[in-house]
């Protein structure tokens, strides 16, 4: 091979690889080697095959958590893709109401996770909270997340909800706001009503974005871990624990490495499984011939 | 179909426009003829486009009016004034077949299937587009997108105009010409009036039967191509058309001649004297074509220097120099052109005199 001689293009190539190799193939790699072994101490351990896989995918507590995490990722992507479409199509085009509506939206994107978690605790208290002192004493609603599996569900989906959605607006409005205004007019001259707008021009140019809303969100959400634990720490009983939470658990809490390892790549294989299809999806939209 | 007027048309894009500098359009006042074929030629920023949205509809202008065969349509909606616009890139409906988005139109208008199904038909075969009616609109090329555009207007049958704002910008060139031809074609098929905006002379020029050319928010001009051509009534449009555009030598009027840098060109006797009449600030304007030069001299030829020469293949562009003065002559490719200093000669018939960049009229009727 007279090419060979002259190959060192390749290491240009190095850098990447290295860092490809530092942050996502050696700590990947630790996690693969956790999950086939049983560590009794340092030092000391067992090769024991596919014996933390087989246990982690029969664990019944682990297969709640997981349809508790679909459904609530579910929640999460039918609720805020929707609505952030719909404020975007509301949300002014020009004059200074579009730099105000822009930041006020991005408020709740620059908050700390755990101070969501935090603020939404202290709103929702029924003792003192002005959610939950409202609900109680002015609507007459026993309202208490504590101690309701519903309430404590609702509160973690609508603080989600105030939480993302702006990041879902913002991209959809950056979608709308790349539309030339040529689309709106030929629109008005063939006569199109406001819905067959949205239908056939405004829906089919957000679809970049809206995949890109999508996939993050979906992500998001599957990995949900911080703001549950501030605010309800998984209850009343396991209600909220997702599966973040109940790897935490395992990991820490229990120290089971070698299960929570196995859990850990079976929980990876499912977002990259899901994100694909959702990938694979939305961009289909784009090639099929009608 | 229509007549379609404009009635001391004038808009500004401010709120409260007090200049005339305020105005994208200043005072446009004039009549399309139904099935006329137009070309709106102008540099950009001169407000053709914004005269196109008035016509559409998608513009209301800040005065005048409007009429569509003699309807007042200034306050209409675009859809209720029976107009078509194709815009500079292609607009279609990126999620439907070719055949949904030519439907489109007729579809929001509550159309019967099967007069939808005749009349997409049809169009799509004065477009040439019946193979590709299956599919996707937007897996097309882009000279097959613009012809989906236009057939979008085409499908309705009540059309009064189709408007086309610089169409084929992003149409390859060899692609251009075969457009222009198709539009021709549907132009004599369909029998519809059609404006078409452009800044490209060599377009407005083979498309249309009447030029329309702006300058300034103002029509300087409407004529056939060959109107412009010859008798240029504005030193823009002399200016514009032709290339190189026309000569323009400031002058002084001396009896029956004309005195450029020294220089005399004599001039037909009625002509001097409307010149002095109409005063002003006087320049002698002569196409490059007419402004012949040859290396002997000769009655009413002036002496001018070469300056250089520009070699485009079936002719070539000479620049001359008389006094402080550059001109132009664009002499057939094998004519010789003398090295350093030549004589031009100005026919008194192609020579046109200017006043304040006005043209001064005088036997441009014969045209």
């Amino acid at each position: 091979m007279s090419k060979w001689e002259d190959n060192k293009a390749w290491f240009l190539v190095l850098p990447v690889f290295l860092v490809v190799a530092f942050s996502a193939i050696i700590p990947l790699m630790t996690v693969v080697n956790y999950s086939v072994q049983d560590i009794l101490g340092p030092g000391d351990r067992v090769f024991v095959g596919d014996e933390w896989y087989r246990d982690v995918l029969t664990d019944f507590r682990l297969h709640e958590a997981l349809w508790r995490q679909i459904v609530y990722s579910f929640c999460v992507l039918a609720i805020e893709v929707p609505l952030g479409i719909g404020v975007a199509l509301t949300l002014p085009k020009k004059g200074w109401g579009v730099s105000a509506c822009l930041v006020l939206l991005a408020l709740p994107l620059l908050i700390p996770w755990n101070v969501v978690g935090t603020i939404w605790v202290v709103f929702s208290r029924p003792d003192i909270g002005l959610t939950g002192v409202t609900l109680n004493n002015l609507f007459g609603i026993p309202y208490n997340f504590t101690a309701n599996p519903v309430h404590s569900w609702l509160t973690v989906l609508i603080m989600d909800v105030w939480h993302w959605t702006p990041l879902v607006i913002l991209l959809c409005y950056a979608g709308l706001r790349a539309i030339p205004e040529a689309y709106y007019q030929a629109a008005k001259i063939d006569g199109a009503s406001r819905f067959a707008v949205f239908r056939y021009i405004q829906l089919p140019k957000m679809r970049g974005v809206l995949l890109i809303a999508v996939l993050l969100r979906f992500m998001d959400s599957f990995m949900i871990y911080t703001e549950p634990f501030v605010l309800t720490g998984g209850g009343p009983g396991n209600s909220t624990t997702f599966l973040s939470q109940y790897l935490t658990k395992m990991a820490v809490g229990q120290f089971d490495l070698g299960p929570a390892a196995a859990f850990s790549l079976v929980y990876f294989l499912i977002i990259l499984l899901f994100s694909y299809i959702f990938y694979t999806v939305i961009s289909s939209f784009d090639k099929g011939e009608a | 179909m229509a007549r379609i007027n404009l009635n001391e048309i004038a808009h500004s894009y401010r709120p409260d426009p007090k200049e005339p500098k305020d105005y994208a359009l200043k005072r446009i006042h004039n009549v399309w003829d139904d099935g006329g074929a137009y070309a709106l030629l102008g540099p950009s920023g001169c407000g053709k486009t914004t005269l196109l949205n008035i016509i559409s509809g998608l513009l209301i202008p800040s005065e005048g009016r409007v009429l569509f065969d003699g309807k007042d349509v200034t306050g209409l909606a675009p859809e209720q004034r029976n107009i078509a616009q194709v815009f500079q890139f292609p607009v279609l409906y990126d999620t439907m077949s070719v055949y949904e988005n030519l439907a489109f139109p007729l579809k929001n208008r509550k159309m019967d299937s099967a007069s939808i199904d005749k009349r997409v038909r049809e169009v799509a075969d004065a477009l040439d587009l019946t193979p590709f009616l299956k599919k996707r609109a937007s897996g097309l090329a882009a000279d097959a997108k613009q012809k989906i555009s236009l057939g979008r207007g085409l499908v309705r049958s009540d059309v009064a105009a189709i408007l086309f704002d610089e169409p084929l910008t992003v149409i390859d060139p060899h692609l251009k010409w075969h457009l222009r031809r198709k539009l021709k074609e549907i132009h004599d098929r369909f029998k519809l009036t059609l404006i078409y905006v452009t800044h490209d002379q060599v377009e407005a020029m083979t498309f249309a039967d009447q030029v329309v050319v702006m300058y300034d928010g103002e029509i300087v001009q409407t004529g056939t191509p060959q109107e412009l051509f010859e008798c240029p009534e504005h030193a823009f449009v002399g200016y514009f058309i032709g290339s190189p555009g026309m000569n323009f030598l400031p002058m002084t009027l001396e009896g029956n001649m004309a005195r450029i840098n020294g220089a005399s060109v004599s001039l037909p006797p009625g002509y001097a004297e409307m010149a002095h009449k109409a005063g002003g600030k006087l320049e002698l304007g002569i196409r490059p074509v007419y402004a012949a030069i040859s290396d002997a001299p000769s009655d009413n030829a002036v002496k001018a220097a070469v300056v250089g020469v520009d070699d485009q293949g079936d002719s070539k562009i000479v620049t001359l120099r008389l006094g402080e003065q550059i001109f132009r002559s664009k002499t057939p490719e094998g004519a010789r052109v003398p090295a350093e200093v030549c004589y031009v000669s100005f026919p008194p018939e192609k020579t046109k005199l200017y006043s304040n960049g006005k043209l001064i009229k005088w036997g441009c009727d014969s045209v």
